[in-house]
């Protein structure tokens, strides 16, 4: 027991000096900024950097999809990401409006064509959506398979079921109202995507761990869908309360409530996307500024370096478990606040 | 502000992932999931209504069978109290007759000895007054001594009985 308490702590103590190592065999070192790299992953970008390995990046290159004035064009990301690239006369601005973006040169001016590029972000979402469509389809099959009423699933469609019982019950149903099989598709769909995508943003390796429930575009989308779920689908008792609601008259005379109301439309939906944006962008910069605090101590000698990566993994360790409450507190939440909005646009049904 | 503009191509593409999951999920997942849950719900319901009536009936035959056993019961001890009192209407009833026979039969008895004693005395007394008539004649024939008279008597009496010995 002794002695396997000593490797252990033998162990540690060379995982502690290893980044030492590492950053003075690579060139990373000398001039490494952490807000370079908390940044680099939190924003989008046209190509998937994995790793460095002594100096040599790991990168898989997407597809970019362009419409510029020459027309459409479809090529590999690593024609265009190395500094100084052209291609077609596209290349990404460096600095300027459009920083980080792909641009060309009209006119003397920078314009931006139609991108329709699968950045980073877009394919982590659609890896997200196929592994919920994956474990759906899966949990699925296995119902249809045993066409049995009295059938109890076990394994993936058993917690497959669970989860979707206990959303269903907890949130959808007390939320929404007699309604609810309508949005519960919706609802569902929703839960899991935000769920399964916060989870995966977790897990630091390829083709996971990208920021995409953290990219503004993503939570914009999802409450735009909310907004549709709710203002498509409103009863007349739900308009009727936007338009004339029961109040003074002079408070819709001058259509002061009304206009209230309307801008309350969209606050909702914006509050949701500001929500999810914000945790999952705060989570991802949290974790990824504490494990820069190893690379930052590297020049303060090994003493301090050791010390300092000892604290940021223990911090890091916390905060993947709180990031893990949050992944599914934030899903919860959009789904909680989704079922109540629609909920309240059914009233009177 | 890069992190808080959307972008059109990200958005784009989001939508048509989303759409298309959320379509095959709505069409050929969740109708089957939910269905199924419903389906079980619904049948676990029957099930348990099912299982309360028979309750309900095992409970209700119990009832009924302890009622059997119970007017059972009652009935034994009529038909016992029946018996016994049939019993001794019997034996009560043997008794009397017995007794009434008995009674018949010894007044019977009674009446025969009676009528054979009154037989046996008529009859004594036609044989004392024949002894004596005899007696009387021998008197009369000759003198009798005491001794001879008394032999006389014997001779009789010897006579007589036998004739009632034949």
């Amino acid at each position: 027991m002794m002695r396997r308490a000593l490797i252990f702590a033998f162990a540690a103590l060379l995982m502690l000096a290893a980044p030492q190592r590492l950053a003075a065999s690579g060139h990373d070192g000398e001039n490494f900024s952490p807000k370079e790299m908390v940044m680099e992953h939190l924003a989008d970008s046209y190509e998937w950097h994995i790793t460095s390995i002594k100096g040599r990046d790991i990168i898989v290159p997407l597809p970019v999809i362009v419409r510029s004035s020459t027309g459409w064009h479809v090529f590999s990301s690593d024609k265009i990401c190395h500094p100084g690239a052209t291609y077609y006369g596209l290349y990404i601005a460096h600095e300027g409006k459009y920083k980080d973006k792909i641009v060309e040169d009209v006119g003397g001016a920078q314009k931006r064509p139609i991108d329709l590029s699968l950045t980073k972000t877009a394919c982590g979402a659609i890896f997200s959506l196929l592994v919920v469509m994956i474990l759906f389809l899966v949990a699925a099959a296995a119902y249809k398979k045993r066409n049995e009423v009295d059938y109890c699933p076990k394994g993936l469609a058993g917690l497959m079921e669970w989860l979707i019982s206990s959303i269903l019950d907890s949130v959808i149903k007390p939320c929404v109202g007699s309604n609810w099989r309508k949005f519960a598709p919706y609802l569902l769909t929703a839960f899991f995507f935000i769920f399964v995508t916060n989870l995966l943003g977790l897990i630091p390796i390829f083709p996971a761990g990208a920021n995409v429930t953290g990219n503004i575009t993503i939570t914009l989308f999802m409450a735009v869908m909310t907004l549709l779920a709710v203002n498509l689908f409103g009863s007349k008792h739900y308009y009727k309360e936007i338009f004339w609601p029961d109040v003074p008259i002079f408070l819709k005379a001058i259509p002061l409530m009304p206009l209230i109301e309307i801008i309350g439309i969209f606050t909702k939906p914006f509050a949701l996307m500001m929500r999810l944006f914000a945790n999952i962008l705060a989570g991802h910069s949290i974790i990824l500024s504490l494990a820069c605090i190893i690379f930052v101590t590297v020049h303060m000698g090994a003493a301090v370096n050791g010390s300092m990566t000892a604290v940021a993994l223990l911090f890091m360790i916390f905060m993947n478990c709180l990031e893990l409450l949050v992944a599914f507190l934030q899903a919860y939440v959009f789904t909680m606040l989704s079922s109540v909005f629609i909920g309240l646009a059914q009233e009177g049904h | 502000m890069g992190l808080l503009t959307p972008s059109g191509g990200l958005l784009f593409w989001m939508t048509i992932a989303f759409a298309v999951v959320f379509f095959i999920l709505a069409k050929f997942a969740f109708p089957v999931i939910l269905g199924s849950v419903q389906k079980r719900e619904e049948y676990i319901d029957t099930q348990l209504d099912a299982a309360r009536l028979a309750e309900v009936r095992v409970a209700g035959l119990e009832e009924e069978g302890k009622k059997i056993i119970a007017d059972a019961e009652r009935e034994k001890v009529n038909i016992l109290k029946d018996a016994a009192a049939s019993r001794d209407k019997i034996v009560g009833d043997a008794r009397e007759t017995a007794a009434e026979e008995a009674a018949r039969i010894i007044a019977e008895a009674k009446k025969q000895a009676n009528e054979e004693k009154e037989a046996i005395l008529a009859s004594a007394r036609g044989e004392v007054a024949m002894i004596a008539v005899q007696m009387a004649t021998k008197v009369l024939r000759g003198q009798l001594t005491d001794k001879e008279a008394q032999m006389a008597l014997q001779e009789i009496l010897g006579e007589e009985a036998s004739e009632v010995g034949k």
